[in-house]
């Protein structure tokens, strides 16, 4: 089958005062149309500007340095703006994390949602609304036709994500990025919003790349993982593979630290030190300072990732 | 949103009240209204008679009722200088200082929204650094040093201005007397309005553009430019109408400063308005008409920015159905 998406070797910096900061260091990775795939990391690994990287929207200093992101057959890191405006919100959608800050408090959902219909495709407004509507019942919110008239601050954060996913199907996109669409809900809300949108992913065929730190949410969502570490991936491989048998000592330490996993009346683990800065990352394997198994090699020289069982790993401990 | 309406008007009501209190307070320690009425030149004892007479030597409060008792029937006392009612001799130059606001709030409207929206949204851009630099430049100098600048350029130098006064105006019904309607009236008007927008613009531009740059940061609008609306749509609609709220906000309290300004730009100009009998009333000692003069700009400040407020609550969902903000 072909890919639905390839990102190969793209490179990410900031253009900061204080000098060029790489934000990603040539990260691979792929999709099948309909394959959804979790990226997972700790906080400041590079998996927001990895997602947001896809539809050329990252934020401020930050630009695309190197490497394609190859959608449909066509390299979009490249497109000039308009050409890619075409694809932002049509063919690949975004979710964000917040559901309270992510929607225009000015705007009622009805404007919210027709207009993202409007700006890709000729259709008159009472056909854009016929669309909300159906995509509002898609996410099972109540009497879609009264709702479409209100405005985000009438209803509460896990309806205000439902509205966002709804925002997202309106086009019927390829791809859904979610950038963390559970963390800024109330927890007895998270599944609920996580079942939607695999459920909608699996009916609608979409693909999704789901961007978490929490590996217990990826591990019931997504067919394959890929692990971030100081703007690289780590590790990669098969959903149940990475959970049941993590290679990377840095993914084992992820799975070790879920509260799923820790016995009763243990103190939850932590992966020992903090991630290093982008702008100091240590030489060699950036894990190593943190690794419990690290040998010389691991200081001197950056392992690459290689292909280990059924996944790719980056480590030297697999060499 | 009913509520919210009854609510800014009983603050109203509350805000009048402690104006004219503190009015009434300085015409008491300050003003002389036996002077006011018969001169200096009655003996100490008759002065004494008359005082009784006035009720003058009432309590306070008493005397700050039977004040806010006339305020009501639109009584503030009588002008020592004019021989008139304060009241008449205020509504006679109102409509002068209200044409130059008028005028003033229009230019500024035109210009603030386009330049601010700009710069907000092209920072870096050339034309945006030379616009942002003009409004130091322009918050900077003084009003009445612009003014009277103007005047040496364009009325002195090359006399096509004129630099004094409204001009020929025409009379429109009880106290006004406007100079919109004829080439004179607004030639005149010309510079006074440009002395006073000197001043205002730069102030709103900046304001424009600071609350829009923070707008344009915000996750609602990356949001919009994930969607893949258009840029127009993202700047003029999403990002516009929330810096509105803002600005509408500070435009209401920037109309202290706009009052501040005209009493320098009527000066300047002999603009026969509010600002300029505000220093004329200074310099006699008129004290009732200061009085009245603080009482109905503080009542025109109160019910403007009542008027803001119930604007910003027809502008924001927010405030239009839970009547709070
Ligand atoms: N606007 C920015 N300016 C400068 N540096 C940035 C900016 N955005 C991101 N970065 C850099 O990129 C790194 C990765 O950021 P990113 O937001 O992708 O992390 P993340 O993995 O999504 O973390 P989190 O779980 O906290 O969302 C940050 O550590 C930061 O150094
Ligand atoms: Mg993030």
């Amino acid at each position: 089958m072909d890919k639905l998406l390839e990102v190969k070797d793209l490179v990410v910096k900031f253009a900061l005062r204080t000098g060029t900061l790489t934000a990603l260091n040539g990260i691979n990775f792929s999709l099948l149309p309909g394959e959804r795939m979790g990226l997972v990391g700790e906080s400041g690994a590079g998996k927001s500007v990895a997602g947001f990287s896809i539809i050329n929207l990252i934020s401020k200093p930050g630009f695309i340095a190197g490497g394609e992101v190859i959608f449909e057959g066509e390299d979009i890191s490249k497109y000039n703006f308009e050409q890619m405006r075409s694809i932002r919100g049509n063919k690949i959608s975004m979710i964000f994390q917040d559901p309270m800050m992510t929607l225009n408090p000015v705007l009622t959902i009805g404007t919210q949602m027709t207009e993202t219909l409007l700006a890709h495709k000729q259709m008159s407004k009472e056909e854009a609304t016929e669309i909300a509507i159906e995509c509002l019942k898609k996410v099972y919110i109540p009497s879609p036709e009264t709702r479409l008239k209100q405005y985000p601050h009438e209803f509460s954060g896990g309806m205000r994500q439902r509205i966002v996913i709804a925002i997202s199907l309106l086009t019927t996109p390829k791809l859904i990025i979610a950038d963390e669409p559970t963390t800024a809900l109330d927890v007895t809300i998270q599944a609920e919003i996580m079942d939607l949108l695999l459920e909608l992913c699996i009916k609608e065929k979409m693909g999704l790349i789901l961007i978490t730190h929490d590996l217990g949410v990826v591990s019931q969502t997504t067919q394959k993982i890929a692990v971030m570490y100081a703007g690289r991936i780590v590790e990669k491989g098969k959903t149940l593979d990475i959970i049941t048998n993590p290679k990377h000592p840095y993914t084992q330490g992820l799975i070790k630290a879920l509260p799923q996993t820790h016995k009763k009346g243990e103190k939850l683990y932590q992966i020992p030190g903090i991630m290093p800065n982008l702008n100091q990352i240590p030489s060699g394997c950036p894990f190593h300072p943190r690794c419990t198994f690290k040998k010389d090699i691991c200081s001197q020289i950056e392992p690459s990732l290689k292909s280990v069982d059924k996944g790719e790993v980056a480590c030297h401990l697999y060499a | 949103m009913f509520a919210f309406i009854v609510r800014r008007f009983l603050q109203a009501v509350f805000v009048m009240l402690v104006i004219s209190l503190i009015g009434f307070s300085i015409q008491h320690q300050i003003g002389d209204p036996v002077r006011d009425l018969v001169g200096i030149s009655v003996s100490k004892k008759e002065r004494e008679a008359l005082r009784e007479k006035l009720g003058l030597n009432d309590p306070f409060f008493i005397q700050y009722g039977r004040f806010l008792k006339k305020a009501l029937h639109g009584d503030l006392g009588r002008s020592f200088f004019y021989k008139k009612p304060a009241v008449d001799v205020i509504l006679s130059k109102a409509p002068a200082t209200l044409e130059l606001v008028f005028v003033t709030s229009i230019l500024v409207i035109v210009f603030s929204i386009p330049l601010g929206i700009y710069c907000a949204i092209f920072p870096k851009k050339f034309l945006s650094r030379l616009i942002m630099g003009a409004s130091v430049v322009g918050v900077s100098i003084p009003v009445f040093l612009t003014a009277i600048m103007l005047i040496y350029i364009f009325s002195v130098k090359l006399g096509v201005m004129p630099s004094f006064g409204r001009g020929e105006l025409v009379h429109i019904g009880g106290y006004w007397y406007s100079g919109l309607f004829t080439w004179d009236g607004l030639k005149h008007l010309v510079m006074p309005s440009i002395a006073l927008t000197s001043i205002m613009l730069p102030l709103f531009v900046r304001l424009i553009r600071a609350e829009m740059m923070e707008v344009l940061e915000s996750e609602y609008i990356r949001f919009a430019w994930a969607k893949g609306l258009k840029p127009k749509r993202i700047w003029f609609v999403h990002a516009f109408k929330n810096t509105l709220l803002p600005v509408i906000t500070v435009g209401g309290v920037q109309l202290g400063t706009l009052i501040a300004f005209t009493i320098l730009t009527e000066s300047v100009f002999q603009w026969q308005g509010l600002g300029f009998l505000f220093v004329e009333a200074v310099e006699r000692a008129d004290t009732t008409l200061l009085v009245s003069y603080l009482i109905f700009v503080g009542f025109v400040f109160v019910l403007i920015n009542t008027l803001v407020d119930i604007i910003y609550g027809l502008v924001n969902p927010m405030v239009r159905i839970t009547g709070k903000k």
